[in-house]
């Protein structure tokens, strides 16, 4: 069973919610929807879902044409950020309820809730009602009805962005074990990198109601083919330095040069925009061919086991991040350092020219 | 500004709470200095807008007193006691300007208009509100908004400290830390008794000098970021602070080494010996990325299985089990992951004894 867009779009009077969307989710394939807030992560979800309408465009659900069928009449589950539930049935009703509305029998019923509730354990909630428990087991109960219908397609719409982060981890991690063991195409949206490189699977990146980039999670992380889909894809924010090409050596103003080594060889003269991800910038000096940048720190954002340097550097901001916990004084010099390896080129249409190779980047790092 | 002092304070939420547990509050005592900046972190329901509301005078403590710089202010209102707090959503008067809303609380105490001007331009400054203060607060960003709410406190002279409770809940993720930015600078330049107080490990470890960390009604430990992280007093900070969180593993000492279900892992001399001397069940903790995992066996390497790898792009995390315990560790990029079996190595510096949850000490 696989799920085509074709052509998609969606509009609101003169607004671009969604423009030429093609997409094919093949079945049991695991995907990743990546964009800011306000990308058109969830339009694009309810259209795959059936709940809205294409404005132009198909979708094909095994070939058939479904663009104008129901959401009743499909296969589908979906999870939402808020934790919906029906109020006043308890958690075995609320997790029973797809069943019980398809006509299901009741040792059976029995059997797939108790199944279910064991996955997401919350076997011992089954006689509690919603508002007696807390975000994290709201939202198990909100995943456990979606699960129990064994949907064609299982569709995820950022749901743990409403949990405390020590919640989301544990859910995170189980969540994929969840979907591995399921036949479901499932889609999930996020607006997190690492959360995405996590689930793995395929990834699609989307900005502005448009497709920046497709492919395998991790391929597109390593290659983010515009300045954009590596924005997208980068946080703490990717650092970009604007510079040229002369000769066999790349220049980045401020007097700062170094040679066009590996995947940087060939590159015709002119200019470009220079891009390193912030745990590719070290605050001490790694190997000779680093490259020094002197800036003020601007501030130090502590991110649990990271430490993230914000860097006042030539009237542009970048960001260093480094493992464990340091203070830094807001304001105090501060030296990042570089290794040419690391940078992704960009031409003047802000469309990659070159990519890092992964093999000398962990050479370098060693 | 002032010195806060909370003397043996409890709190029940029960007329007649008949044991601990019915404590929202348990015991608090503590000393928070003028000038501090300092932020009250735990998950929800740990306590922290209880004690929250105790300092600024919404709740009376079912035992113990607050003093501010001395003076016992227990049973004073919120009014009285010279608070100033900043909340999750701007408050405003939507259909005045931004100058007026930031005179709003010097006005209202009579303050001379030339006194208000000052002060008021002043602290616009800071925040770089100056070019909108003739704007309605009604069109502006949620980040412009949540400045005016914190200059409201900032321009009054009198405030003995300002609270703030998941100040930065509606600001866009790629405008927080300019926010971040903006609090620890109006510390640095005001010197004001600032209390943050979050669930968020981000915000409390980024703003503050001194995090407390509270848990089931109690502060479980105060410290710096880099103490809280790298030296865990109590199992939960160690849980609660770093993602992932510390890996936990029950154990029992022969001399210097922990034993754990036959592997041994050897530990400091003086961890140990404080460890002979500890009441109650013994755990080791370590956190993911102060493991050593060897592809090979190595010396004094413990062999484990490795279940799991998730990528996290500058990093992997793998899922390892020890004698049926899992463990967390994080190898940093440019590592393979080992396949099948690995062995891993515990530097004593940060391998620590906890003993019923709590750090072994003298």
């Amino acid at each position: 069973m696989g799920l085509k867009l074709q052509n998609v779009d969606k509009l609101l009077g003169r607004e671009i919610h969604l423009k030429d969307i093609n997409l094919e989710f093949e079945s049991g394939s695991r995907n990743v929807l990546l964009g800011h807030t306000l990308a058109g992560k969830t339009s694009l979800l309810r259209i795959m879902a059936g709940i809205d309408r294409p404005t132009h465009g198909k979708i094909l659900i095994a070939g058939q044409d479904v663009t104008g069928v129901s959401v009743r009449k499909r296969s589908v589950a979906m999870v939402y950020q808020q934790f919906i539930n029906y109020p006043s049935l308890n958690v075995y009703k609320n997790i029973a309820s797809p069943l019980k509305i398809a006509g299901v029998k009741k040792s059976e019923i029995d059997r797939r809730v108790h199944e279910t509730a064991e996955i997401l354990h919350i076997e011992d909630l089954l006689d509690r009602m919603p508002a007696e428990l807390s975000g994290g087991q709201q939202q198990r109960i909100s995943i456990a009805r979606a699960l129990i219908k064994n949907a064609d397609l299982l569709l995820m719409d950022e749901p743990l962005v409403n949990l405390d982060y020590k919640l989301r981890e544990e859910l995170r991690i189980e969540l994929q074990e969840i979907f591995e063991r399921r036949e479901a195409i499932v889609v999930y949206t996020t607006t997190e990198p690492a959360e995405a490189l996590m689930l793995g699977g395929n990834i699609v990146v989307i900005d502005e109601g448009r497709i920046l980039q497709t492919g395998p999670t991790s391929d597109v992380y390593h290659n983010p083919t515009t300045t954009k889909a590596a924005e997208v894809f980068s946080d703490p924010p990717i650092n970009y330095l604007a510079g040229s090409v002369q000769g066999a050596k790349a220049h980045l103003g401020k007097g700062i040069q170094f040679p066009l080594i590996d995947h940087m060889q060939g590159l015709p003269p002119g200019q470009y925009t220079f891009g390193v991800r912030s745990n590719h910038l070290f605050i001490n000096r790694t190997s000779t061919e680093d490259t020094e940048l002197r800036g003020k720190v601007a501030l130090a954002e502590i991110n649990g086991s990271e430490t993230f340097i914000h860097v006042q550097y030539d009237n542009s901001r970048l960001v260093v991040q480094k493992d464990g916990v340091h203070p830094h004084r807001i304001g105090s010099e501060i030296s990042i350092f570089v290794s040419p390896c690391c940078f992704f080129v960009y031409d003047a249409d802000r469309k990659l020219v070159a990519s890092p190779s992964r093999a000398s980047i962990a050479n370098w790092l060693k | 500004m002032a010195r806060i002092e909370l003397k043996e304070l409890a709190h029940s939420y029960f007329t007649h709470p008949k044991d601990e547990s019915d404590y929202a509050l348990k015991r608090i005592h503590n000393e928070w200095e003028d000038g501090g900046a300092y932020a009250l972190l735990g998950p929800s329901g740990c306590g922290k807008t209880t004690l929250l509301n105790v300092i600024s005078g919404l709740l009376t403590p079912s035992k113990g007193s607050v003093f501010y710089d001395g003076t016992d202010v227990t049973g004073l209102p919120p009014e009285k006691r010279n608070i100033a707090q900043v909340f999750q959503f701007p408050v405003l008067y939507d259909t005045m300007s931004v100058f007026n809303n930031l005179a709003f609380p010097l006005r209202n105490r009579g303050i001379s208009e030339s006194e208000v001007k000052k002060r008021v331009l002043e602290v616009a400054e800071i925040l770089d509100l100056t070019p909108f203060l003739q704007k309605r607060a009604a069109g502006l960003a949620a980040d412009a908004k949540q400045k005016i709410s914190l200059g409201r406190g900032l321009v009054r002279s009198d405030v003995a400290a300002i609270l703030f409770d998941e100040p930065l809940t509606v600001i866009d993720p790629h405008l927080k830390w300019h926010l971040r930015r903006k609090l620890k600078e109006v510390h640095d330049q005001l010197k004001l008794t600032l209390i943050y107080v979050t669930h968020d490990q981000v915000e409390a470890l980024t703003f503050a000098d001194q995090v407390m960390v509270m848990y089931e009604g109690e502060l479980v430990q105060i410290g710096t970021p880099q103490e809280l992280f790298e030296n865990p007093t109590h199992k939960f900070v160690g849980y609660f602070i770093g993602s992932p969180g510390m890996n936990f593993l029950a154990c029992t000492l022969d001399g210097n080494t922990a034993r754990v279900d036959g592997a041994g892992i050897v530990l400091d001399d003086e961890m140990a010996a404080l460890g002979q001397k500890a009441q109650g069940k013994l755990e080791l903790g370590i956190r993911p990325m102060h493991l050593e995992v060897h592809g090979k066996p190595v010396d004094g390497g413990v062999p484990v299985k490795v279940k799991a790898a998730e990528d996290q792009g500058s990093f992997k995390i793998i899922t390892l089990s020890l004698a049926g315990h899992t463990l967390r560790a994080r190898l940093p990029e440019g590592h393979t992951v080992p396949q099948n079996e690995a062995w891993l190595r515990f530097p004593t510096r940060w391998t620590k004894l906890f003993a019923d949850g709590r750090l072994v000490s003298t």
